[in-house]
C-alpha cells in the first residue's frame, strides 16, 4: 500500500465560532473508495475542501500526497481532480471548450488536451454533445460532464462532494456505472454522499460523520455488522404517534428504533421476530422484513434518519 | 512554454469572448460614430457659433472626441470590473470552480485584471480608429490616445473590483454607475471645460481618475496643454490603479479562501 494518499489527525475546520469539522481523524489508502456519509451540515463539504487545498485548516495535521494543503495547496491542486456540489461549468461554451478550458489550467498543451478530450466524452457518452452548449444538457449530463472535467488531468486522487444529489433514479445509476468503472481502473476516489445506497455500492470504506465528527469508521459490512443486526422487522401499528410503543416489544431482537410512523426491531431472523410480535397479541398494520443496512448504522449512531 | 499560472485564466475569458465578439466590435465601433455625429458634429455646430471651447480655434467635434475616448475606457473598464467579476463570485462560481485547480485567488486576479485592460485597449483602439476617421487626430495621435485612454480604464478597474467583491448581489452596481460613472462621465471635462463648474467643485473633478484621463487625451491627441505635467496626470492615474488592487487583492482572497 505504501504512504497513505491523505492523512488527518484532529483535523479541525472552524468558521468564527461555528465548528464544522471537530478534530478528526481518518487515513485514505492508494486504490480505495473512501466515503464520508452525513447529513447536511455534517462537516463533509468542510473536509472536503480542505483535501481539496482550497480551504485552510484551522488545526491538526493534514498530509494529501505527504504535502501540507496550507503550504502546497498548488502542487496539492495540480494532482487532484475535484467534482464540486456545485457543477460550475461554463454554460455559454461547449462541452469540449469547458474540457479544453480546464486542461490549460492545468498548463496541459493542447496536444495532451485534445486525445484526452475525445476519450473523456466517451467515458462521460457525451460524445455525441461535444458541441453543444453546456446550458442545453440535462442535469445528468451536466454532472458527467463535471466529472469528466475532473479527470482531464489525470489526477491520482478524485474528490467527488455529492455526485448525484439532486439527479433523477436514472441518472445516478448512469453515474454510478461510471464511477464504478473510474474504481475499477484503479483510481482513489473520496466520495461525500447523503445517500445510503450509494455508500453501499461504491464504498470500499467510509466513516459517518455526525455534527462534525467521525461517529464510525469501516467497511459496509463491517459497520452493518458493528452496528445493526442481520436483519430488520419493521413494523407500524394502527396509532398516530409510535413514541412509547416499545416497551410492548421488550424481548424480542436485541434493540428497537422509535420512529414517528414505525417500529425497527433488529433481530437475528425477522420471520422469527414477526412470529414473537404476533404471540404477544399485536396485531401490526403492516410489517416489512429486510435486511439491514447503512441506514440502520446511520439510525443507531446518530438517532435520527437521514433526511433533511 | 507553459504560461505562467498568474495567466492562465485570461485564455478562458478570451475564448468565452470569441462567442459575442462581433456583435461587441460592431457596437465598439457605432458608439463613437453615434456620439460624434450627434454631440460633435451635431450640437457642435451650434457650439462653435457661440463658443471656444479650446481657446484654439478648434472645432468643437475635435474637442469633445478625445474627451469621449477617455470617457468611454471608464465605461467600458467600470462595466468590465463590476458585472463579470459579481459572475465570477456568485452567478457562474467560475472564480469558485477555478480554485479547484493549480491557480490560486492571485492569479484569479490577475488574469481577471490583464483581460480588463485588454479589452479597454481594444474599445480604445476601434474608438481612436474612428477620430482619425473624423479628421480629430493624426494615426500617431490616436494610437498615443488609445494609451492613455486605456490608462484611465485600467485606473478604474481596479477600485472597481474592490467594491464588486464586496457586494452579496448588484444592487451595489447600479448605484455605483447611477451616482458615480454616468455623473463622472457628464462633468470630468468631457463635454464642456471643468472651468466651467462652480468653483466650489471644480477640485472634485480635478480629484477623479477621468478629468486627468481626458487631459491626456487631449493633451496627446491635440497637443493641447494639460493644467499639470502629463506625468503629474500618468501619475495620479497609475496611484489610483496600485491603490485599487491594494484593497481588491486581499478581497478576492477573503472571499475565495475560505
Amino acid at each position: 500500500m505504501g504512504e497513505p494518499l491523505v492523512e488527518a489527525r484532529n483535523l479541525t475546520k472552524r468558521f468564527g465560532t461555528f465548528t464544522a469539522v471537530d478534530s478528526v481523524d481518518f487515513t485514505i489508502e492508494r486504490g480505495e473508495v473512501f466515503g464520508f456519509l452525513g447529513p447536511n451540515g455534517a462537516g463533509k463539504s468542510s473536509t472536503m475542501r480542505m483535501i481539496g487545498a482550497t480551504s485552510p485548516i484551522t488545526e491538526g495535521q493534514l498530509k494529501v500526497f505527504g504535502l501540507d494543503p496550507n503550504a502546497d495547496g498548488r502542487e496539492i491542486r495540480a494532482r487532484l481532480g475535484v467534482v464540486p456540489q456545485e457543477d460550475m461549468l461554463d454554460e455559454e461554451l461547449t462541452v469540449t471548450d469547458n474540457l479544453t478550458i480546464y486542461g490549460r489550467y492545468f498548463s496541459l498543451p493542447r496536444s495532451v488536451i485534445k486525445p484526452r478530450v475525445d476519450e473523456l466524452l466517451e467515458f462521460a457518452q457525451l460524445t455525441e454533445k461535444r458541441d453543444a452548449k453546456v446550458e442545453a444538457l440535462s442535469g445528468g449530463m451536466k454532472r458527467r460532464l463535471t466529472i469528466a472535467r475532473a479527470l482531464i488531468s489525470n489526477p491520482e486522487l478524485v474528490i467527488l462532494d455529492e455526485p448525484t444529489t439532486g439527479l433523477d433514479p436514472q441518472a445516478r445509476h448512469v453515474l454510478w456505472d461510471r464511477l464504478y468503472r473510474l474504481k475499477q481502473r484503479g483510481a482513489t476516489l473520496i466520495i461525500t454522499t447523503h445517500y445510503m445506497d450509494e455508500a453501499e455500492q461504491l464504498c470500499d470504506r467510509l466513516v459517518v460523520m455526525d455534527g462534525g465528527r467521525i461517529a464510525a469508521e469501516g467497511s459496509p459490512a463491517e459497520l452493518i455488522d458493528r452496528h445493526a443486526t442481520p436483519e430488520v422487522l419493521e413494523v407500524r401499528l394502527d396509532v398516530d404517534d409510535h413514541a412509547g410503543r416499545e416497551a410492548d416489544f421488550a424481548g424480542i431482537g436485541s434493540r428497537t428504533e422509535v420512529l414517528a410512523d414505525r417500529i425497527l426491531l433488529y433481530v437475528e431472523h425477522a420471520d422469527e421476530a414477526l412470529q414473537e410480535v404476533r404471540a404477544k397479541g399485536i396485531i401490526p398494520a403492516a410489517t416489512v422484513k429486510r435486511r439491514a443496512g447503512l441506514e440502520d448504522v446511520f439510525l443507531h449512531l446518530t438517532g435520527r434518519t437521514l433526511v433533511d | 512554454m507553459a504560461i505562467p499560472t498568474a495567466l492562465r485564466f485570461v485564455e478562458p475569458q478570451a475564448l468565452a469572448y470569441r462567442r459575442t465578439w462581433r456583435a461587441s466590435v460592431v457596437s465598439n465601433f457605432l458608439n463613437p460614430v453615434l456620439y460624434l455625429l450627434a454631440m460633435g458634429a451635431g450640437l457642435g455646430t451650434l457650439v462653435d457659433e457661440s463658443a471656444d471651447p479650446s481657446g484654439m480655434g478648434i472645432s468643437y467635434l475635435a474637442w469633445l472626441g478625445p474627451g469621449l475616448l477617455a470617457a468611454q475606457a471608464m465605461q467600458t473598464g467600470a462595466g468590465e470590473s463590476s458585472f463579470p467579476i459579481m459572475a465570477g463570485f456568485k452567478w457562474r462560481k467560475s472564480y469558485v470552480a477555478v480554485m479547484n485547480t493549480p491557480l490560486d485567488a492571485t492569479d484569479i486576479f490577475v488574469s481577471t485584471y490583464v483581460w480588463i485592460v485588454v479589452r479597454v485597449l481594444q474599445v480604445s483602439a476601434i474608438y481612436a480608429a474612428v477620430l482619425v476617421a473624423f479628421g480629430v487626430t493624426e494615426p500617431l495621435g490616436a494610437v498615443l490616445g488609445t494609451l492613455t485612454a486605456t490608462l484611465t480604464g485600467a485606473a478604474f478597474a481596479t477600485p472597481i473590483m474592490a467594491f464588486t467583491s464586496r457586494l452579496e448581489d448588484d444592487t451595489g452596481l447600479s448605484h455605483l454607475f447611477r451616482f458615480g460613472v454616468v455623473p463622472l462621465f457628464l462633468f470630468s471635462g468631457t463635454f464642456f471645460p471643468i472651468s466651467q463648474l462652480p468653483e466650489l467643485v471644480r477640485p472634485l473633478a480635478y480629484a477623479t481618475p477621468l478629468w486627468h484621463g481626458v487631459e491626456l487625451s487631449r493633451s496627446v491627441a491635440l497637443g493641447m496643454e494639460t493644467t499639470f505635467p502629463w506625468w503629474a496626470s500618468v501619475g495620479f492615474l497609475v496611484i489610483w490603479a496600485v491603490v485599487g488592487a491594494i484593497f481588491a487583492l486581499p478581497q478576492f482572497r477573503r472571499r475565495l479562501v475560505v
